[in-house]
């Protein structure tokens, strides 16, 4: 029999063992990643090599194979692989649509002004404020050298927009319009006042309700007949109404979310201190709630970038609607893959773009409420 | 008092608005000549409607190419949420695989399908579709499955409906069964005895109901295989490249959106879960569906309704490729009828009843998995 003993103490410490071999290295970690047990081993395999051989054959579609250049798409059709020369061919109308040919100059400052300022204030020390004074600065300059009229430069109305510059309008009018309308609904939703609240209520649940484009065809068809006829609104612009209003309706939710998230004694100790409703939203509350709000509000105004593209069914030539008319010409209709790929990178890279522009400006307002990281 | 004062104000602005408004419709249908009413519902139409689950011919009622519409809106929602359900609960959990290469093919693929709009996805899908060789040249991949520019050749029964039938039998089976055994498991519980009848009543239901049904119609075991015949393929059933461009454009969007959702809410379980119900012994697939999976659909099941709701509004995309969903059949309607408002008004009720009632159908899910509290 054994003995059982007395203390289970170690009576010593035991000898220190070595370290776990093979943690560093890229081999290291390529085996931990890929390699680390059989099964890891066969999937990484099984799925690995498939891929490779997709790959490739995307690759020498896309790459190898392909024709960027071809006039008249002659040399297109003898092509094994992707036809680039549509996107060389009709690069202009699919960036600025039926925009006048020798006024395209003013597209491409246009296109050079939002990047521009885009990347500039995704610098993290940009303050908040000269961000959107600077944003206000660049939309003006825009509407003004897209539609001309002044300073020698000839009118272009606004049926004759189109492309990039039309997309990043109606993107930054949703935004404009549409956060101080969520505000305004979220404040009035919360509201203790039931005629305000119900109303705020009703919007909100019944433009959620119902599709985008839905809403959109109201602003369009039926908005006209309910005004006045001389108060006559460019489609465009009702379109954009539309936008805005759809916009606010899910924003307002997302800024409601923020309000709740705050302490009720926040704002109580603001009354105390004697503020008065106003003052209170706009310096206590608004601030805290926006920032909470912040990450899911960036999730509906990268939503919003990606919603211009309706304005195509209703005949407006944004990008994607422009994209469609080029594409109608008979040289280049068998190219359609070829050309939606290129839009689709384009919006892919704008929308990561302004993803990470919105993790900028979560972290800044962070720091400017004195929370997280300096 | 001055909060009533204010209400009395807005709610006073909204009627004025809402009169004012009602006047100006009807001087400008006056105007135009237009009539108003439902009775154009009865009315013959003079248009045949695209290809979808349901057949429309010329010279049937307006009020059944509505029906048509909400019928084929109804039935490529649910198999865009059916599906996009299965792919994204995939691609969730490999998003958070130890094999780098599963969770980075998943990241790739949330990156693209997320920062993409899914009207440029839809138009891809259509364009590839219709882009692909004619019948004589299609792309065979055994088993009667062709893919060409006429679309998606598939097998099927010869006697479809009855396949439904057993379809439907087998859904009502796996109801019947998860009500016995929640009975059985209730039984058990406050007796300790385990029933002899828990394990069929378990296991028939959904093997059973079809089964006899199957009988009942005379066991019909015919399959029409598709076969290329001249121009065109006999048997078997088509996907036209409208569908498919709509429901791949739904499916692969949204699948991207719920992975996020059910990665997040799986990572929103803590480790100590894990380590405690591995501790007392539950691992494997029962420490997942005793213990992980209960708490993470807390977290999954509200953003994914709202996923559900977001899928069903932007069926009404299909106007794009010109699929007869709801949305796209109004659009005809409106264009025969004259009648703009009282098409567009029929369809925004028609999407706001179909999303509140998901909504309330999630509402019942949420209230289900949610912590009993008292």
């Amino acid at each position: 029999m054994d003995r059982v003993p007395a203390s289970f103490a170690v009576p010593k410490a035991s000898d220190s063992r070595p370290p776990p071999h093979g943690r560093r290295g890229i081999l290291a970690r390529l085996h931990a990643r890929y390699f680390a047990s059989l099964w890891d081993t066969v999937v990484t395999l099984v799925i690995g090599l498939p891929l490779l051989l997709m790959a490739w054959f995307f690759l020498k579609w896309a790459l190898v194979d392909a024709v960027w250049v071809a006039p008249e798409g002659k040399a297109c059709q003898l092509a094994s692989g992707a036809c680039w020369a549509v996107v060389a061919e009709k690069y202009r109308v699919i960036l600025f649509g039926t925009y006048p040919f020798e006024e395209q100059w003013r597209g491409f400052v246009t296109i050079a002004l939002w990047i521009g300022w885009g990347i500039a204030s995704g610098w993290r020390r940009v303050p908040l404020a000269a961000r959107l004074w600077g944003w206000l600065v660049v939309a003006v300059v825009t509407v003004v050298l897209m539609r001309g009229g002044v300073f020698g430069l000839s009118l272009v109305s606004t049926d004759e927009w189109g492309g990039l510059p039309l997309t990043f309008l109606v993107f930054a009018g949703t935004v404009a319009g549409g956060v101080p309308l969520a505000v305004l609904l979220a404040l009035g939703r919360r509201s203790d006042l039931p005629i305000i609240s119900g109303l705020c209520v009703a919007v909100i649940e019944g433009v959620r309700g119902i599709p985008l484009l839905v809403v959109l065809f109201f602003a369009a068809l039926i908005l006209p007949l309910f005004l006045p006829p001389q108060l006559n609104i460019d489609k465009l612009l009702r379109a954009e109404i539309g936008m805005i209003i759809f916009f606010a309706a899910y924003a307002a939710e997302v800024i409601r979310g923020g309000l709740q998230a705050i302490p009720a004694g926040q704002e109580e100790a603001a009354k105390a201190l004697g503020m008065p409703y106003w003052t209170r939203m706009r310096k206590i509350v608004l601030p805290q709630a926006l920032s909470v709000a912040l990450p899911a509000l960036f999730n509906d105004i990268i939503r919003a970038f990606k919603n211009t593209t309706f304005f195509s069914i209703l005949g407006l030539f944004d990008v994607l609607g422009a994209t469609k008319a080029a594409l109608q010409d008979p040289v280049w209709v068998r190219y359609g893959l070829e050309g939606y790929l290129f839009v689709f990178m384009v919006y892919l890279v704008f929308c990561l773009g302004l993803t990470f522009h919105g993790r900028e400006m979560e972290k800044n307002a962070w720091r400017r409420l004195g929370r997280g990281e300096a | 008092m001055r909060g009533i004062a204010w209400q009395v104000l807005l709610l006073a602005a909204v009627i004025g608005t809402i009169a004012w408004m009602g006047v100006n419709a009807m001087r400008a249908l006056d105007e135009r000549g237009m009539t108003s009413g439902l009775d154009f519902l009865f009315s013959g139409t003079s248009f045949p409607l695209g290809e979808g689950f349901f057949s429309f011919t010329q010279g049937e009622t307006y009020l059944r190419a509505f029906l048509v519409g909400i019928g084929n809106t109804v039935v490529l929602s649910f198999l865009g949420i059916v599906s996009a359900t299965v792919l994204g609960g995939a691609i969730g959990i490999a998003r958070l695989s130890q094999n780098g290469l599963i969770s980075g093919v998943a990241g790739g693929y949330v990156l693209l399908f997320r920062n993409s709009p899914q009207l440029v996805q839809i138009v891809f899908w259509y364009t590839f579709f219709t882009l692909l060789p004619a019948p004589r040249g299609s792309w065979e991949f055994g088993l009667g499955i062709f893919a060409s520019n006429r679309g998606l050749t598939l097998p099927a029964p010869d006697r479809i409906d009855v396949f439904l039938w057993c379809l439907l039998a087998f859904a009502v089976g796996v109801v019947t069964s998860l009500i016995a055994g929640r009975i059985a498991d209730h039984r058990r519980r406050r007796t300790g005895q385990r029933r002899r009848w828990a394990f069929w009543a378990r296991v028939l239901p959904p093997l059973g109901f079809p089964l006899v049904l199957w009988a009942l119609f005379g066991a019909p075991a015919t399959w029409s295989v598709p076969e290329l015949a001249g121009f065109n393929f006999r048997g078997g059933v088509i996907l036209s490249p409208e569908f498919l461009a709509i429901y791949f454009g739904l499916t692969f969007y949204i699948a991207a959106f719920i992975a996020e959702i059910v990665r997040g809410g799986l990572r929103s379980v803590e480790d100590g879960q894990m380590e405690a119900s591995k501790a007392i012994g539950l691992g494997g697939a029962d420490m997942y569906r005793k213990v992980i999976v209960p708490q993470a659909l807390r977290a999954i099941i509200p953003p994914l309704s709202a996923q559900y709701v977001s899928l069903l509004k932007n069926s009404s995309l299909a106007v794009a490729v010109g699929y007869p969903d709801l949305f796209s059949v109004s659009n005809t309607l409106l264009t025969y009828s004259g009648r703009t408002i009282e098409v567009l008004s029929i369809m925004a009720l028609v999407y706001l009843t179909i999303s509140l009632f998901v909504g309330a159908l999630s509402n019942l899910a949420n209230h289900y998995v949610q912590i009993p509290e008292r």
